[in-house]
Parts: C-alpha cells; sequence; structure tokens
C-alpha cells in the first residue's frame, strides 16, 4: 500500500516535484551537517558580522558571524525531526480516537465528539500559546509533544465519518456474522480502510506543522535558542533584515519550499487515494 | 424551523462550554503556575507571592477557581492583566475593531479576487492556467506569513518607501475627516495583502472544485442546447457554485485569526492578534486567556451564523 501510493504520488508532476525536493531535503539534512561548518561556529565576531553571501559562505553569516547556510541545513533537521514525529503522534491519537468513536457509537462517541467540538473551537496556535506560555522552559521533546498533543482533532472526526461509512459495508457486517471480536474488526478491516486518508492527513499535516513550529519559534516559544531552527533565525533576523537580508531571508525560503513540497506530494496522494475530496 | 434553531444554539452552547472547560484545565493542569514567570529579574519575597496568589486566587482549590471562573465570564469580566493591571474585558475590547477592520478587508479580498481567479480555474479546468494559478496559490499558503509580512515592510516600506512599513495611523496626523481614513487605508494595504497572500488558496481551490461540480449538472447542458451565451450558461453554474463556499466562512476564520496573531505583531497593527503576541512575550496569563476566550466564542458564532445561512438557503437542511 505505502509503494503503491508512492508511485501513484510520482505520477503527478507536482507529486513528482515535491518528492524530489523532499528527498533532497532529507539527504541534506542527513549528510549536510558532515559536509558544513559546524552551525555553532562563530567566524570572527568582527570582520565576519552579517557578512555577505560569498564562495565561503554562500548564504552569508548572521550577526553573531555564524554561517547561515550551516544554520538553516540544521534548521531542516529540528523542523523535519519535530514534524515528523508531532505528525505521527497526532495522526496516531486521532486514528484511535476516530475508532473508538466510530464503531462504538452510542455515548462514547457522542461525549468524544463533544470533547473534539470544544477543543476545534480553539484555534491549535492559541492552544500551544496558552500551555508553552507558562513553563519557564519548554524540552525539544515536551515541544513535540504538546504539538502532536493538539493536532489530532480534526483527522478523529474525518476518521469517524470514514468508520461509520465502512461500518455498514458488506464485510465488514460479513465479519462480525462470523463471530469476529472487535479488535479483530478495528484492525483488519476498519484501520486498513482507513489507511488512505490517514495517509494524505499525515502528508498534510506535516506542512501544517511545519509552518506551527516556525511560527511558535517566531514568537520565541518554540525550539529555544541556540538550537536552530527556521522560525528563530528569522526572528534573529528581525532587527537586521534592512542591512543583512540574507540571514533572514534563506530560511523563509526553505520553509515555503518545504511545506509546498510536501503539499504538493499529499494533494497527489488525496487525488489518487481518495477520488471524492476536494 | 425554530425548533432547529433552538437546537443549533443549544449545541453552539454547550460547545462553547467545553472550549471554556478546557482552557481553564490546560491553565492549571500544567507544572508551574500563572505567576512562575512574574519573579523573573526581580525577585519576590515569600509575602509578595502570598500577596499575589491571593489576589489572583491561585491558592484556593480547582473547583472552586473554576466556579468564580465561570461567575466572572457570566458577567464579562475575564480577570486583570498581568502585564497593564487593567480589566482584560476592557483591553481585548479595545483592540477589537481593527482585527474587524483588517479580518473584514482580507474576507473581502478573499471572496472577491479568490473566488473569481477559482471559478477561472474551473472554466480552463487542466490548462496550464489552471495549473499555474494552482501551484501559485498553494506557494502562498506554504509561505509562513509573518515571513513574507517582514519582506514586504522591508522592500516596501523601509527600502522603496511606497507604503507606510507598521502601524495603523500616522500619529502625526490630526484625527478625522478624509485624510485620516486615506492614512488608514494606506496602512493597511501591506497587512491585509500579506494575509490575503497566505489564505487565498483555499477559497480558490474550494470555488474551483464547487464549479467543477456545478458545470456537470443537466440543468447546464440544457442551457448550452437552448442557445445560452456561455456567460449566461456560467452564471447558472456559478449561482450553485456559490453556495458550498458559504461552508468556508467558518472554516477559515480560526486561520484568519492565527494567521493575524503574527501579520497584526509584524506589523505593528493595533489589534488583538498582536496584543496576543504581546501577551505571549511579557507572559501575561489572563489576557493570553481572555484573548482565547474571545476568538472560541467568534468560532462558535461564525459556525453558528454558518448554518443558518446554510438553512435558509437550503431547505432540506431544516428537514432533515
Amino acid at each position: 500500500m505505502e509503494d503503491g501510493a508512492l508511485r501513484a504520488a510520482w505520477r503527478k508532476p507536482g507529486g513528482r516535484a515535491g518528492l524530489v525536493f523532499l528527498t533532497f531535503l532529507g539527504l541534506l539534512a542527513l549528510l549536510g551537517p558532515r559536509l558544513l561548518p559546524d552551525p555553532f561556529r562563530q567566524f570572527g565576531i568582527v570582520e565576519l558580522q552579517s557578512a555577505r553571501p560569498s564562495a565561503e559562505h554562500p548564504f552569508g553569516t548572521d550577526q553573531l558571524s555564524r554561517d547561515v547556510l550551516s544554520r538553516v541545513v540544521s534548521g531542516a533537521r529540528v523542523s523535519l525531526a519535530v514534524a515528523a514525529i508531532a505528525v505521527a503522534l497526532s495522526v496516531t491519537l486521532g486514528a484511535a480516537v476516530g475508532l473508538i468513536a466510530g464503531y462504538l457509537g452510542g455515548a462514547v462517541d457522542a461525549v468524544l465528539m463533544r470533547l473534539v467540538d470544544g477543543a476545534l473551537a480553539v484555534p491549535r496556535l492559541f492552544l500551544l500559546m496558552l500551555v508553552l506560555a507558562v513553563p519557564t522552559r519548554v524540552s525539544l521533546l515536551a515541544l513535540i509533544v504538546l504539538i502532536g498533543a493538539t493536532g489530532w482533532f480534526g483527522t478523529s472526526r474525518m476518521i469517524r465519518a470514514e468508520v461509520l461509512r465502512l461500518r455498514e459495508e458488506t464485510y465488514v457486517r460479513a465479519a462480525e456474522a462470523l463471530g469476529a471480536s472487535r479488535r479483530r474488526i478495528i484492525f483488519r478491516h476498519l484501520l486498513v480502510n482507513t489507511a488512505g486518508p490517514l495517509l494524505v492527513a499525515a502528508t498534510l499535516g506535516v506542512g501544517d506543522v511545519i509552518l506551527l513550529e516556525a511560527g511558535l519559534s517566531f514568537l520565541g516559544l518554540g525550539v529555544q535558542p541556540p538550537t536552530p531552527s527556521w522560525g528563530g533565525m528569522i526572528l534573529d533576523a528581525r532587527p537586521v533584515l534592512e542591512s543583512a537580508p540574507w540571514v533572514g531571508i534563506f530560511p523563509g525560503v526553505m520553509i515555503t519550499l518545504t511545506v509546498l513540497a510536501t503539499n504538493l506530494v499529499g494533494d497527489a496522494l488525496r487525488d489518487a487515494l481518495d477520488p471524492r475530496g476536494p | 424551523m425554530r425548533r432547529w434553531l433552538l437546537l443549533r444554539a443549544l449545541q453552539s452552547l454547550v460547545t462553547l462550554a467545553i472550549a471554556l472547560v478546557i482552557l481553564f484545565l490546560l491553565m492549571h493542569i500544567l507544572p508551574g503556575d500563572p505567576l512562575s514567570r512574574v519573579g523573573e529579574g526581580r525577585p519576590l519575597t515569600p509575602e509578595q507571592i502570598q500577596a499575589l496568589l491571593d489576589r489572583y486566587g491561585l491558592n484556593r482549590p480547582l473547583s472552586e477557581q473554576l466556579w468564580s471562573f465561570v461567575v466572572g465570564l457570566v458577567h464579562g469580566d475575564l480577570g486583570v492583566s498581568i502585564e497593564y493591571a487593567r480589566p482584560v474585558t476592557g483591553l481585548v475590547l479595545e483592540r477589537l475593531p481593527a482585527t474587524l477592520l483588517l479580518g473584514g478587508t482580507v474576507l473581502l479580498l478573499n471572496f472577491t479576487v479568490g473566488l473569481w481567479l477559482g471559478v477561472r480555474q474551473a472554466v480552463r479546468k487542466d490548462s496550464a492556467e489552471d495549473r499555474w494559478l494552482t501551484t501559485v496559490s498553494l506557494a502562498g499558503y506554504a509561505t509562513p506569513s509573518f515571513w513574507l509580512g517582514l519582506v514586504l515592510a522591508w522592500l516596501v516600506g523601509v527600502k522603496w518607501r511606497l507604503l507606510p512599513p507598521a502601524g495603523m495611523r500616522n500619529p502625526l496626523l490630526e484625527a478625522g475627516g478624509l485624510a485620516t481614513a486615506i492614512d488608514v487605508a494606506r496602512h493597511l494595504v501591506l497587512p491585509a495583502i500579506t494575509l490575503s497572500v497566505v489564505s487565498i488558496a483555499g477559497t480558490m481551490r474550494y470555488q474551483r472544485t464547487a464549479m467543477l461540480e456545478a458545470l456537470r449538472f443537466p440543468y447546464i447542458l440544457t442551457a448550452r442546447a437552448k442557445g445560452l451565451s456561455e456567460r449566461r450558461v456560467l452564471w447558472h453554474g456559478w449561482r450553485n457554485a456559490l453556495f458550498p463556499i458559504l461552508t468556508l466562512f467558518g472554516l477559515w476564520l480560526p486561520i484568519l485569526v492565527s494567521g493575524s496573531v503574527f501579520v497584526e505583531a509584524v506589523f505593528a497593527w493595533p489589534g488583538l492578534g498582536s496584543l496576543a503576541a504581546a501577551a505571549v512575550g511579557n507572559r501575561d496569563y489572563p489576557l493570553l486567556m481572555g484573548a482565547a476566550i474571545l476568538v472560541a466564542g467568534m468560532v462558535v458564532l461564525a459556525g453558528f451564523l454558518t448554518d443558518i445561512a446554510y438553512a435558509l438557503l437550503d431547505p432540506r437542511v431544516r428537514y432533515s
């Protein structure tokens, strides 16, 4: 299924472009730190402060004379890792709640869905701002868990709707009539058949989380310095944007390209797996 | 219809109440309390901490705090801001008009330019133009709003000096009259464009899909068979394609509100968004909470109004 989905995405020009870019970015994030200078190293706080792009520093240096390219590549590592783990968490939670609510129905369903309604009334950014503003210091792990824990509401609703539809399918009925256990029906029949929409939700969710993490870091609530992150780099670049635009331009371009690539892949997947969607 | 309306209103209230409880619990479950940041940089004596705890009622049992929170809310009392030492309700309401002006402008832009482009795409489905518009709008959707805002403020505002890069009005200008209106409009351009660019993709996409769907109906075939001009035929389709777009209004509000936090902060637009961003920086917990409550209320209300509009336009909703 995974294999077929990738092939389907590859057939679309947008999906292909997105996959190529993400592969390139993944390799860069994996290998880049070995090839590039240390992102924390200060190359010369006097003579290389906010230096223009050059052969030695292709993206220039920032106001602490650190190599911007190195920091952008390290930032890719952080952003991609945060997004991948947080989305894995939120998709798992969303699938679990959706399956339980949809399959069990009744009071369980009513209570879970009212909770989801209430949670959806507060935009995710506000939920995270409230949570992240209290503790004095937020570790990267805590940040990932919180982003993941606030992202499953929409997914659970979608999976629930899907389960309500699947529950009436003949093969589920047949499995029930044959005396299959609840667990078997949920895992062997329902979960497998919601895998397509889940994959699409996960791919689009990655783009959302990259933007969200960048925004939180820009507000000073996300990834904490000195760990490089794209949003944090833009925050740092803000006071020097007029004199040294390269410090802030490159991280923003990277965010845009990465999110565009994941969304193109997500769209291609949706077209291939779920022709009913918009 | 009346029964349906009552039921739907009740449902909205329940949703809002649950949202409020979730917000309240979020604030209290986490390690550290709202005062943990107050002492930063200015050490407090135990007596001072005690006084602050008493003042904000933080040493009372959780259930009692929830009760007084609810009682306060019903009376329109959202507590007192730590940073400004003023009631949150007043602070938040003062900032609402600026946010509504920015949000309304963006909505207007989205629903004129976005709908027009979406229809164009649907009519020229699978053409080069259709594909390019999709890619460009998706690129806008992928752009971080705060970054786009910073770049536009720098290029258009500071470097080329075409438009003011920040604020809502020129403080040197005397208030009142046409000059003020023009001044505010000039300040509005950059934030409104930034917020529209990052949010228009959704409107275009929905309109494209809805229009394609509408054009598949037999009445379009009839219209063509009658020999109507292509313009008239498209008009027939568009009237029906407009309808699903209504749903967007409820869906888009949270996105718009979240986006305005960044855009207002970058452009120093004196609205709710920049107030919330500043409250984050100051760790002004009651203020942040008040902003979140107001936003939740707006989201629930928008959903309710959308449903009413739907029911008014489509009788099937009422009777099902």
